[in-house]
């Protein structure tokens, strides 16, 4: 298998995966460039020059709603999605390593957090919170739609996870006189560390982008894809592309990160 | 330092397993309680109220407990509602097709044409990578590329190939199926490229060397055992399109419907228990549709 020719079928397919590729970035790329249009530019090419002018456009407040405070949010958000998260799915994936009775309508429960439409949860939730009396905030019926996103993918992930994990691990270190406490620090979690860490940064951008469940479970104040969202319908000037430029290069910032922290946990195990 | 930290555990270890011993029976209870507790919040309570909110009565300022079945016979009564309904379904059927085709193709590629696990895995998170960037950006950025100046309709201009631009590349529903391709697709790749790295190579030799063409491995061999991450990707793609609102309103400019973006009007215009007949009418239909699927494949067993 390995080393055969190069066959007519993979040029074919390579030639696919390519225009699969350019199909993905080619746009996202075309807001990147255009976001540096001159001041006189419009919303396609050509350049009209090259400036900066629509990122500092971005930070005046009249111009696009609150960006910097919905991003603030949508930050402070993510990153409490992303820790219950990886908590959350981390507990039940060790539950789901047993039998226990409700096992299996907890799964599909799970399962069914991710087939239910978005919006529905966020209907429901806002009703849930309008008749209880309480008020919707980013912090409380945000929150919770969110968890309703990421959570399914977390547990599936350490399903996975887990189903492919060596009992045998565990049982040399008992057998060794390890606490089941420390069997789970020093050799369950340094294994599934670089899993949980997939499982964060699922959590932070599943929320950060989310927004068909916040839409009616934000309460008073908007969380960035809110505020992104609202734009399409009112502003017609490059700055909506600058907007898009900054959360995008903040996206790709935390996805590298996040691969570095991968391969530094994976390398420091292998070192040990 | 960590001597002295691990000192106190070690100490106590003999009351430790012998707790362990009558705890171990409710731990599993335990370890799953939060992810119960935020699912029965956050999902079955808010859908429960959704329920009992769809036979409530209610006029322009609120919502009145009562038990009527108008809000169901305004929906299933009006011919406005079938035929978004019947467009939704549309657009699911559309979009299914395509990124089947398009997902099978790419992790069929990376699966069996890339040879080495590195460059597997590079080419596997360039494709990712997007997915996990803001999906209204990526609506967004189709604008310069369709629009009537965009790249494409200036190229064909340009060329002379069109004597105008072509109106119906944006704000259209090639636009709204054409951005659920893009969205979309990487839920129909992952599932599939994990069950197509799982076939046994030496199945694909054994068929070579009794005889089959590479068309028939392909067909007889590797397609049936991705079955499973077809359906997969699959309950993902339609559960995504047919909950979609963004896309259609987005991209279609407001000349398109979803039974979704339906709801979203009704809910601005505060009319709660009509939307939530729709959600009742939508979420069975579609836990109707996930439920065939899973009908085909455990999902346990594929994880």
């Amino acid at each position: 298998m390995s080393h055969e020719k190069r066959t007519l079928e993979f040029y074919v397919l390579a030639a696919f995966f390519a225009l699969f590729v350019l199909f993905l970035y080619g746009p996202l790329s075309a807001i990147l460039i255009l976001s540096f249009q001159g001041e006189t530019g419009g919303l396609t090419f050509p350049l009209n020059g090259v400036s900066l002018h629509w990122f500092a456009n971005l930070f005046e407040r009249q111009s696009v709603g609150d960006f910097g405070g919905s991003f603030k949010r949508s930050l402070v958000l993510g990153l409490m999605v992303m820790i219950v998260t990886v908590v959350v799915s981390l507990l039940a994936g060790l539950a789901f390593r047993r039998k226990f009775r409700g096992a299996t309508a907890l799964f599909y429960l799970a399962v069914a957090s991710l087939v239910v439409p978005s919006i529905i949860i966020s209907l429901g939730i806002g009703v849930v919170f309008q008749q209880v009396g309480l008020r919707p905030a980013w912090y409380t019926s945000a929150f919770g739609a969110h968890l309703t996103w990421t959570l399914p993918f977390g547990v599936l992930i350490m399903f996975a996870v887990f189903n492919r994990f060596s009992p045998a691990y565990e049982e040399a270190a008992r057998d060794l006189g390890a606490t089941s406490w420390q069997t789970f620090v020093h050799v369950v979690l340094p294994m599934i560390a670089p899993s949980l860490i997939g499982v964060g940064l699922f959590g932070f951008t599943l929320s950060y982008d989310e927004f068909a469940r916040t839409l009616m479970t934000s309460g008073t104040f908007n969380t960035l894809p809110l505020e992104i969202y609202g734009m399409t319908t009112n502003v017609t000037t490059p700055v909506l592309y600058a907007l898009g430029t900054v959360t995008t290069v903040f996206s790709f910032l935390v996805i590298l990160a996040t691969l570095g922290a991968i391969l530094y946990v994976g390398r420091r195990r292998a070192r040990a | 330092m960590t001597v002295a930290l691990e000192r106190p555990t070690i100490a106590a270890s003999p009351t430790g397993r012998r707790r362990r011993f009558s705890l171990g029976a409710v731990t599993p209870y335990l370890q799953s309680a939060p992810l119960a507790l935020i699912l029965g919040a956050f999902l079955l309570l808010p859908i429960i109220m959704i329920v009992v909110v769809s036979f409530w009565d209610y006029d322009f300022a609120a919502m009145y407990p009562d038990f009527l079945t108008t809000n169901y016979s305004d929906v299933l009564g009006s011919w406005v509602t079938w035929k978004t309904y019947l467009n939704t379904i549309k657009f699911a059927a559309i979009v299914w097709a395509l990124t089947l085709f398009i997902g099978f193709w790419v992790a069929y590629f990376l699966a069996f044409h890339i040879r080495t696990t590195a460059m597997q895995m590079v080419l596997f998170l360039v494709c990712t990578v997007p997915f996990l960037t803001s999906n209204i950006i990526r609506m967004i950025s189709w604008i310069p590329v369709l629009g009537r100046n965009g790249l494409i309709n200036s190229t064909l201009v340009h060329m002379g190939l069109v004597p105008k631009p072509i109106e119906w590349l944006l704000y259209s529903e090639f636009a709204v199926v054409l951005a659920m391709v893009h969205l979309y697709t990487l839920f129909m790749v992952t599932p599939i490229f994990n069950t197509l790295m799982r076939i046994d190579r030496s199945l694909v030799e054994a068929a070579r060397d009794a005889g089959a063409s590479g068309w028939q491995v392909l067909w007889n061999v590797i397609i049936p055992l991705a079955k499973p991450g077809m359906a997969i990707g699959t309950i993902f793609v339609v559960t995504l399109v047919m909950a979609d609102f963004s896309t259609v309103q987005v991209m279609s400019g407001g000349q398109s419907a979803s039974v979704a973006l339906m709801m979203k009007n009704q809910m601005s215009l505060l009319q709660y228990p009509a939307a939530a007949a729709n959600a009742v009418v939508l979420l069975v239909l579609v836990l109707l549709m996930v439920a065939g699927i899973l009908r085909i494949v455990d999902i346990r067993r594929e994880l």
